[in-house]
């Protein structure tokens, strides 16, 4: 095991698996000669050459778009947008083409394309740099994601989704790339899509979310009387409903929280999975920390906006008044 | 890297017409491969036809009449290789007929129902396109793919007019001549998207000069010469497998039927013109090169259309005679380790 931070050990992954499996190509604006404005892809060009790493046109919907066809001529991309709002262009391919080609083809192809991302606020960064869409792509057929909230997630994820036979995205919260580090297991190293983390063990109220906000929940856990359970989704599709639903069943409260705007934001989904199967065991009502429905602010008032471990806490005092 | 010209201004064109324009040839084309052709042509135009027909008798849905752009499209497909690859746009939703496809396939797909989805690798034929331009990157990244793996294949991908104004056309164009796809860019220009005319498209004077733009050759040839179109496809694959990277091909048409059996043209379109072109449409065209050159007799010709007419038969009763779908099919194929909870509803 080695210390890394997140975005090392997205690097590592990268690596691991590029030298794993020749098919495996990169692609996406300065990945290559720059190693990516994060550094995310460094190392790759020299190591596995130009055809392999490639500096793309600025293209958002060229990359996911010559993707598809790269994946239909026996490759397995691996697309990177350069910042979470900067893939909206994309969502067009990704809507009409790769959550629907296999389904297209009556299954009789594969389309095993990821696409990475930074996400997420939180980094003082200009407008369009701190967006939390995961929204957009969760409620796309035919397409998986996962979010990691710690660099050994980080990497194994990103290695299940290459993995994965379907299209999977992959949004690594930005604000979370440098600190904190963490131990990631050296060499080949996967984490299954589809099972949610149990952050942190507690009986009596249970705080749930993925991303940066598994941070936020664990400071909240701290600053909460009670003893909070942390769950870290991981992965929003396949969703791991029993490990949440478990969670509910022992502790009988629940705080959902996300980063992302709050209407039709993946805590509903998560607020009302946990509503059809689990109302029995609520000791009070599902309540949401979230964002608000409005664009993410300048960057000087950004703590306005993101939830904070004392919104969290105060959401957990209020169910757990019940 | 090369200099780019511009785009030629005048429209390629072999066959003649019978008095003042002389046919001309296309070097290395036998009468055997000129038969070929033509058989393409009366099996699409026979697809077409029925078609519309099936439609009215309420036996396929809604569908894209391809008719009058036949030419454009055996012209170019046939001067593939075999391995190349067609990615269609709905107006060329039974281009894979030229690739051995059944009809029923292609009707299947018009009904609605799950037989008409197909492996592309089957046929080198990628599913139909529906949405404007977006299979135009597809295309391309299949060629710049199989150019990495050091494969031979081309891409070809068909598109109209109005899809020049999208941006996934302009992307892929890019990305093509960029990592020097051996693609080939055909613009069916039939002169309307729907009821917009192509004045309200573009001020560019040839959607060919677009081109230059991306650093490749642009070529205009006629749309309703088979000849021509088959030539300029050649020379654009002669260029993507010597390394030389992509084509735009405008085949200039003019699309004299309804854009699909739910449009009613006669609100928009200028009925006189549309006469003029339906008399100079591009199976007859060809017919009467053929004809002249000693190639077609009536004999082979009824023969074609025979043989055109008892696949149409065959093809709609095999697609009536298909059970309908099993409603659990709904939930097949999205994913190939489909997500827990993928039933609930």
């Amino acid at each position: 095991m080695a210390e890394k931070t997140l975005v090392e050990a997205v690097n590592d992954a990268l690596h691991v698996e590029m030298e794993r499996e020749d098919a495996i190509m990169v692609l996406g604006e300065d990945v290559g000669r720059a190693g990516g404005v994060f550094r995310a892809t460094a190392g790759l060009r020299d190591r596995f050459g130009v055809d392999r790493c490639v500096d793309t046109p600025l293209a958002e919907a060229g990359i996911l778009g010559t993707a598809i066809g790269l994946a239909m001529a026996g490759w397995r991309p691996v697309c990177e947008m350069q910042y979470e709002s900067f893939s909206y262009p994309c969502l067009d391919q990704l809507i009409t083409h790769v959550g629907r080609y296999r389904w297209r083809t009556g299954g009789a192809m594969e389309f095993p394309l990821t696409i990475r991302m930074p996400t997420g606020g939180g980094v003082r960064a200009p407008e369009l740099h701190e967006d939390s869409p995961e929204a957009y792509y969760v409620h796309t057929p035919g397409v998986k994601v996962a979010i990691p909230s710690t660099p050994a997630d980080a990497k194994g994820l990103l290695a299940a989704a290459i993995r994965d036979p379907d299209p999977v995205v992959v949004m690594e919260p930005k604000v979370l790339y440098r600190s904190p580090r963490g131990e990631v297991p050296e060499g080949e190293h996967v984490v299954p899509l589809g099972r949610a983390r149990i952050a942190r063990e507690g009986a009596d109220v249970t705080l749930v979310a993925y991303g940066a906000m598994v941070h936020v929940c664990l400071e909240a856990a701290k600053q909460l009387e009670a003893e909070a359970e942390v769950v870290d989704v991981r992965s929003l599709k396949p969703l791991d409903e029993e490990t949440i639903l478990a969670s509910v069943g022992k502790t009988g409260r629940v705080v959902v929280v996300q980063e992302a705007p709050r209407v039709a934001g993946f805590g509903a989904e998560i607020a009302a999975v946990i509503a059809e199967k689990a109302i029995l065991d609520l000791q009070g009502p599902i309540l949401r920390v979230t964002g608000y429905d409005v664009p993410f602010p300048y960057w000087s008032i950004e703590h306005a906006y993101l939830p904070t471990p004392e919104r969290v806490a105060e959401a957990a005092r209020q169910v757990l008044a019940y | 890297m090369a200099q780019v010209l511009p785009a030629e201004h005048d429209v390629r064109r072999i066959i003649g017409d019978g008095e003042e324009v002389a046919d001309g040839e296309v070097d290395g084309l036998g009468d055997a491969a000129l038969l070929d052709l033509y058989r393409g042509m009366v099996l699409l135009r026979t697809y077409d036809e029925r078609s519309l027909v099936y439609h009215r008798q309420g036996r396929i849905g809604t569908y894209a009449i391809f008719w009058g752009h036949e030419a454009i499209q055996v012209g170019s497909a046939l001067a593939l290789a075999d391995e190349d690859w067609i990615f269609p746009s709905y107006r060329e939703s039974a281009i894979g007929l030229l690739r051995g496809m059944p009809p029923e396939t292609v009707l299947s797909w018009w009904r609605g129902h799950p037989a008409g989805w197909w492996d592309p690798r089957e046929y080198r034929v990628a599913s139909i396109a529906v949405p404007i331009a977006t299979h135009v990157p597809h295309a391309v990244g299949y060629a710049w793919g199989a150019k990495l793996k050091g494969e031979l294949a081309c891409a070809i991908a068909y598109f109209g007019d109005g899809a020049t104004s999208e941006g996934a056309f302009h992307e892929g164009a890019n990305f093509a001549a960029v990592m020097r796809a051996p693609a080939v860019l055909l613009c069916n220009n039939n002169q309307w998207a729907i009821s917009t005319p192509l004045s309200a498209q573009t001020r560019a004077e040839s959607l060919a000069d677009k081109a230059a733009g991306y650093g490749m050759p642009g070529v205009r040839v006629d749309g309703g010469d088979v000849l021509a179109v088959y030539q300029a496809t050649t020379e654009a694959l002669a260029r993507a497998r010597a390394g030389e990277g992509p084509t735009f091909i405008e085949a200039l048409t003019y699309r004299c039927a309804p854009h699909a059996t739910a449009d009613d043209p006669s609100v928009y379109w200028d009925a006189e013109r549309v006469d003029e072109e339906r008399r100079n449409e591009c199976l007859g065209r060809y017919e009467g090169y053929l004809r002249r050159l000693g190639v077609l007799t009536d004999e082979l010709a009824e023969e074609a259309r025979a043989d055109a007419l008892a696949r149409m038969k065959e093809g709609i009763a095999a697609a009536e005679a298909l059970p309908p779908p099993d409603p659990d099919v709904v939930f097949a194929h999205a994913y190939v380790d489909p997500p827990p909870g993928l039933r609930d509803g």
